[in-house]
Parts: C-alpha cells; structure tokens; sequence
C-alpha cells in the first residue's frame, strides 16, 4: 500500500486517538522511512497534544500563566452576582 | 491536601473570597480552553454561582481550587455542546469534508505532496517550555475555526475520547476524525508558518 503524505498525515492524526490497523501501520511506517517532510508534520502533529496540555495547565508554574487575570469591571460584575443568588438562596432557606 | 478541616468547614461560604482567591486562575483555566475573554468571564461566573448552590456536597477531601476547577472543568464541556450543536448538519459537514477543503488542499499538490514540506520547530522538550512557543500556540488556536478549537480541546484538554467526543456533539465518528485532524493541521500549519519564519526564536 503505498500512501501520499495527505493520507499519511491524517493516519498520524488518527493514531493519536485509536489503535490503526496493521494495514495502515505498515503503510505509515514505510512512508516515513522515506519522507523527511511527514517525518517533521508527524512530530509536530504529536507536539500538539503536550503544547495544549501544557498551554492549558492551570500549575502555578505553567510559562503562559500569571498575565492572564480577570478584569476589575468582570469582578465586579461576577461578585454582584454571587452576592444576588446569595440572597436569593437566603430568601428561599 | 492543603485543606485543614478544621479551619474550613462546609458551612463556611464565601463566595467573595472565593472569587478573590480563585477567580484568576479559573479565568485562566478557562480562556485557555475557550479563548475567549467574555465566555471564559461567564464560565467563572457560572462555576461560582453552581458552587455556591452545591456547597452542601463538598466534601473538603479536596482542595476548594480543585473542587471548583471541577466544576468548571463540565461547564465548560457544557459550554462547548451548546456551541457546537447550534451548528446545522450543512455546517458540520463542511467542516468534516477533508476533501474539498481549500486549506488542505493548499497544503498538498494534486498527487497529495507537501507543497510546502512541514519545517523544523526545535528541541520538544525545549520548545515546550519556551513561553514564546506556547504564545504562538495560543494565536494559533483563536485563529481556528471554533468548532474546529473546540473538539481540539475537549480532545486533549477536557480528556474526552473521541466516542464521548460523538456523543457530547451529536456528530459521527468519521466527522469528529476529520474534524480533529482539521484541527491538528491547522495548528501545525499556523504554528509552522509562525514560528518557522524566525530561527533565532527556536530553542
């Protein structure tokens, strides 16, 4: 089976959330021996997975956190809110 | 877990502090997720409001930041059915249709070759701790199509696989894999347009 690097590139999408058949292993496999270019899409399409886990990691530590903070008008509006179930919760106890 | 019993107790409610204390780090943990500043605002706003109706069941096993964090975890996937299934069939399938996409086939000549072969982005492990990087990944995912970000996070940030991914979304299991690999390719695609371009940025 001899695949383009179109469909090399979806079944390297695909492997990352199932298992692919031996079929499609066996093609994937061979393309990349011979091609740089996928060998590259291949580790970047991967990198994507760690990149969002680590851009959406909400550790203190995480380099895209700490400059990102609620607005004071959102505030103000969020705790206008809280403070308005609140009462309504106190209302119906 | 940091939590004293003793100090914080279940009837010990305060929303305001909660909102002091938590309320930039859940905006964060959102936006990373929704990109968008008023959604991710109301997603705070909901996590608090449905904490506070639910305060009876914490437990205080947990942090209060990791009982909140859960909350707004399934808001947010909440957030993201509503988005999506406002889309008609027509919608998702455009999406889903790999083979007369434009920006695809942008990417490959007629025979399905790179027209432009993928670049070299770094060291991995480098690169992911790179704050410029991960500032670029985030350009790349506003510029998405929502749709297409959405399903990309409740993929690999929500933790949900691609058959809860279907159902969640009323969509079939080839839609959501064309769908994610839309996605992927045009993350990779903008993040190798952008940060390609300047080498001296690569670790």
């Amino acid at each position: 089976m001899k695949l383009s690097c179109k469909e090399v590139s979806f079944l390297i999408s695909e492997s990352l959330d199932r298992s692919l058949s031996l079929r499609e292993r066996l093609g994937v496999r061979i393309h990349l021996l011979m091609c740089r270019a996928c060998q590259q899409m291949a580790r970047q399409t991967r990198l994507l997975r760690d990149a969002a886990r680590r851009h959406g990691s909400s550790d203190e530590d995480s380099p895209s956190s700490g400059d990102q903070a609620l607005s004071e008008e959102a505030r103000a509006r969020i705790l206008a809110n809280l403070q308005q179930t609140t009462r309504d919760n106190t209302d119906h106890e | 877990m940091r939590t004293d019993p003793r100090t914080t107790t279940v009837t010990e409610v305060d929303p305001a502090r909660w909102l002091e204390e938590y309320g930039d780090a859940l905006f964060r943990y959102a936006l990373s997720r929704l990109h968008d500043t008023s959604h991710a605002e109301d997603m705070v706003q909901e996590t608090l409001i449905a904490a506070l109706q639910s305060r009876n069941r914490y437990s205080g096993l947990a942090s209060e930041r990791t009982w909140l964090t859960g909350i707004l975890k399934h808001k947010i996937i909440d957030f993201i059915r509503k988005q999506v299934r406002e889309l008609t069939v027509d919608d998702i399938n455009a999406l889903s249709d790999a083979a007369t996409e434009n920006e695809l086939d942008r990417l490959f000549d007629a025979r399905g070759y790179w027209i432009r072969p993928p670049g070299d982005w770094g060291n991995p492990d480098k690169v992911l701790h790179n704050h410029q990087f991960l500032d670029t990944f985030e350009i790349c995912m506003e510029n998405l199509k929502p749709a297409l970000a959405h399903i990309f996070v409740l993929k690999e940030l929500s933790g949900l696989t691609n058959e809860e991914i279907c159902n969640t979304l009323n969509i079939t299991a080839t839609n959501c894999g064309v769908m994610l690999y839309r996605a992927r390719m045009g993350l990779r695609r903008c993040l190798d347009a952008r940060w390609c371009q300047d080498d001296n940025r690569k670790p």
